[in-house]
């Protein structure tokens, strides 16, 4: 009875990784959007903003062509 | 009775169980969405049913490890495939009408491990294999899912201190929408696997297909159109006890359970782990409701759950086996265990007739909760 821990691993790993990126980049980009409202660069609060949620959106992309590219 | 005849029955009751897969797994991935206003339960049961249809095209891994191995595939035939399908639909459309969220996957998995069991012996079960891609997986997911979910949702409050509350409303609902999407495409790429490998078990058991083959295309196709029919037709009982009974869940929240247990599912399914969906998603929103506060989950309904988690694999098993064995007599056993499956789901969805859940019913449930938690503040 062998166990495969290190793919359990790199799935817990690889998990926490991408959940806790992905929620900094959301609320982060939340957080300056609503910047724009509240005085200050709103140039500068929506480029962030808009970052953020492009940066979202590529990190699911890319996790969803590793699973297809194999 | 003739194998082909017998490997189409199969066929066919392998696609039942995949539709019965997508009815019961709708709440997974859109249970929270509901709950919190984020989705109309008709809309939302649209996108899960198109999102599954994907995710079962993307990947074969999790079919493989079925077809591939958990069971002795030189040592069954399609007759005992077949007790093992009914014996996992049976226990299915039980939990099912029961409001339980328990898992498709494993009552398959015992329901064919009992079916092999019983007719060709212990050693025809794979349990090393079993052991390594089914049951540390299903515990370790579930966990891991539970314990991200509550750093992203710490995180997720902890960012947004200081956002607007027009946009953080917003915003999350949006999130959750996304999130939402992720966790019917996760649930596509392990839940519809299950159903590819089963008939590609069984046109190896029947010899059509060489030992270790891949799932034929239209395999893959018909698996993928029956998981999200199912999604599209079902669900709503159980959307029931996920959405507010386990948890009350907030937008940001949802966002953060859903996130965490989708991501797990799929990196999960590319390494061919067969997870429990509706255990990983459970955990998600554990996890999620303890990073809110401490005490945010009912620990006696999640109990409840995790009494049922751990009987499914023997519960379904027992059926299997019994299914199995009375299957491998030959095609007076193949009829009579076809006949008690037609009749236990006639009678469950007559049952489940005379009090029907409706989507409908879902959001005044929700309305009236909202409504009671007002009168007590």
């Amino acid at each position: 009875m062998t166990v495969d821990w290190s793919a359990l691993g790199v799935v817990s790993g690889v998990s926490l990784a991408v959940v806790l990126g992905l929620v900094v980049l959301f609320a982060t980009g939340l957080r300056a959007w609503s910047a724009r409202e509240s005085g200050g660069s709103v140039a500068a609060a929506t480029a962030l903003a808009v970052g953020c949620f492009g940066a979202c959106a590529a990190l699911v992309l890319f996790g969803i062509h590793l699973i297809v590219a194999r | 009775m003739d194998a082909s005849l017998l490997v189409i029955v199969v066929v066919f009751t392998a696609l039942a169980f995949d539709f019965t897969n997508g009815f019961h797994d709708t709440a997974n991935s859109m249970a929270t969405s509901i709950a919190t206003g984020a989705l109309k339960p008709r809309t939302a049961v649209a996108i899960s049913a198109v999102l599954n249809l994907v995710g079962a095209l993307l990947s074969v891994e999790v079919a493989k490890t079925i077809s591939g191995g958990v069971v002795d595939d030189a040592r069954i035939t399609p007759a005992v495939v077949f007790g093992g399908l009914v014996g996992a639909i049976v226990w299915n459309l039980v939990t099912w009408y029961a409001g339980l969220p328990s898992s498709s996957s494993h009552a398959l998995f015992g329901g064919l491990i009992g079916a092999t069991w019983i007719s060709s012996g212990a050693d025809a079960v794979h349990f090393a294999k079993v052991l390594d891609k089914v049951v540390v997986p299903a515990v370790v997911a579930p966990l891991v899912a539970g314990v991200v979910a509550l750093l992203a949702t710490y995180l997720t409050y902890r960012l947004s201190r200081r956002t607007s509350e027009r946009v953080k409303d917003r915003g999350f609902k949006v999130g959750q929408i996304a999130s939402a999407a992720l966790m019917s495409l996760a649930h596509g790429t392990n839940d519809a696997q299950k159903t590819m490998g089963i008939i590609t078990l069984t046109l190896i058991t029947a010899g059509t297909l060489a030992p270790g083959s891949a799932p034929p295309l239209w395999v893959v196709l018909s698996a993928a159109v029956a998981i999200a029919l199912g999604t599209y037709l079902g669900g709503w009982r159980i959307t029931h006890t996920l959405g507010k009974g386990l948890t009350t869940i907030e937008a940001p929240q949802g966002f953060a359970a859903q996130t965490s247990a989708a991501t797990v599912i799929m990196a999960s399914s590319h390494l061919g782990f067969a997870l429990s969906t509706t255990h990983v998603a459970s955990g998600g929103i554990m996890g999620s409701g303890l990073g809110r506060q401490v005490d945010g989950v009912r620990w006696g309904v999640a109990g409840r759950m995790a009494l049922a988690w751990v009987f499914t694999l023997p519960a379904a098993g027992l059926v299997g086996a019994l299914a199995g064995k009375v299957a491998s007599l030959g095609t007076v056993g193949v009829v009579a265990v076809a006949l008690v499956g037609v009749a236990v789901s006639v009678v469950v969805w007559l049952l489940s007739r005379r009090e029907p859940v409706r989507p409908e019913h879902v959001v005044d449930e929700i309305a009236a909760q909202a409504q009671t938690r007002e009168v007590a503040a």
